[in-house]
């Protein structure tokens, strides 16, 4: 008997939720590169803030490391990875922000899967309009297709006040006019798009107008970073998937009355960290998402 | 509409209705209370308010260094506040309860703590 990936993960029990993003149409396959639907997963990883130093990770500077071995150490390896932004921590030094990027580049380059997909956090990105991200990682919005699948990477944090932007969204809709309604879509960001807790900023100002775009398209999901936490919400048929943090966890929106970070468990390091693979099952447009942690046991 | 008082730009008019208050970019009106804020990297001076439902008061919004922004969004005010302007922001809380603001243009490492509150009393 073959068992692939996804029905070993079934079979161990350590399968994550399968999330269907769409209705159950079939997709219209061939577009963009013309590449057929194919099943495949991909690994997301957020909100690393390299350079963060206090109490809520008194390992931070080894913490990133721990993850890319993790992820190396995936007995089948992703076809690709994404960092959903935040790669960094935020400084005022123009020249220690690009030092941290060029660390952070330099960590990651010992991944296994050499096709990475970045894309900032306000803490890359805001102070200098991704000035310095984009010398190092390149466009801060883009996209690509992948085995029927397209891919959109929105940035919703170069501007620091939260906003996607008229020019990008012209854009985004120019892009989406390409595509058949049935398409298979997947956006990465880092910013919820929907008002999540706008109490803690937990916002993009003009994301509703993205999510209006998105909305005529039955097959979209889309993965974020931002609130350093599992979280999962649905704007209509749109799925809205919050990933774990490499640094230090969030509390629930609300549950405190400030949004400051959960404190360091000595007894269990890096509990609440994590990143997380996604299996796509792109003829039935469900994404069953696996949290993973950054160290076993 | 845009003027200059003693100096200082007055922003631009902007008003919004909602259900947890009512906030407008305006002048101070005679006699109206006035309370102001100063932000500057990373916080709010002062960063706990009081105010009486139903009771008209006008926000001075300033900064100490950098463009920041006034969220508050169970009341429905957010302004900018930019360096070398006063933002003026009248409201009218119809609601007793305590609401959060927060800076939301990112101002850099402590922008996430740059919050306060406003307290609502009858």
């Amino acid at each position: 008997m073959t068992v692939n990936r996804r029905e070993f993960l079934k079979l161990a029990g350590i399968g994550g939720v399968v999330f269907a993003s769409g209705l159950g149409k079939t997709a219209s396959a061939a577009y963009g590169t013309g590449a057929a639907a194919e099943d495949f997963y991909f690994v997301q990883l957020s909100d690393c803030h390299w350079g963060f130093e206090g109490p809520p990770n008194p390992d931070a500077k080894v913490t990133l490391r721990k993850a890319v071995t993790a992820a190396n150490s995936l007995e089948e390896q992703p076809d690709f990875i994404v960092f959903t932004g935040d790669l960094t921590h935020t400084t005022d030094d123009p020249k220690e922000r690009r030092k941290r990027m060029a660390q952070f580049r330099d960590i990651v380059a010992d991944l296994k899967v050499k096709t990475v997909h970045f894309m900032p956090g306000e803490h890359d990105a805001s102070l200098d309009r991704g000035e310095a991200f984009q010398e190092f990682f390149g466009k801060t919005h883009y996209t690509f297709d992948h085995k029927g699948v397209h891919f959109i990477v929105l940035d919703n944090v170069s501007d620091p006040r939260a906003m996607i932007g008229e020019e990008q969204l012209k854009w985004l809709a120019a892009d989406l006019a390409q595509l058949p309604k049935d398409a298979n879509i997947v956006v990465f960001t880092h910013r919820p798009l929907f008002d999540l807790y706008p109490q803690w900023d937990w916002a993009t100002r003009d994301g509703a107008r993205a999510v209006g775009l998105l909305m005529p398209y039955s097959n979209v999901t889309v993965f974020y970073g931002h609130i350093h936490q599992e979280h999962h919400h649905m704007t209509g048929h749109i799925a809205h998937h919050a990933a774990k943090s490499l640094i230090f966890p969030l509390p629930a929106p609300g549950s405190q009355p400030k949004r400051t970070p959960l404190p360091w468990d000595a007894a269990h390091p890096y509990k609440g960290l994590g990143y997380r693979s996604v299996d796509a099952e792109v003829d039935k447009h469900e994404y069953d998402i696996t949290e993973l942690p950054v160290e076993k046991g | 509409m845009k003027r200059n008082t003693r100096g200082l730009k007055i922003i631009a008019v902007a008003v919004f209705l909602g259900l947890g208050g009512v906030a407008a970019h305006v002048a101070a009106q005679p006699g109206q209370q006035v309370i102001r804020i100063v932000a500057k990297k990373f916080d709010y001076t002062p960063n706990q308010i009081t105010l009486k439902k139903g009771v008209p008061v006008v926000l001075e919004l300033s900064s100490a260094d950098v463009l920041m922004g006034f969220n508050a969004p169970d009341l429905h005010v957010r302004a900018d506040i930019v360096p070398g302007q006063v933002t003026r922001v009248r409201i009218v809380p119809d609601k007793t309860g305590t609401f959060a603001f927060f800076c939301d243009i990112f101002c850099g490492s402590g922008h996430e703590n740059m919050t306060g509150t406003i307290n609502v009393i009858e």
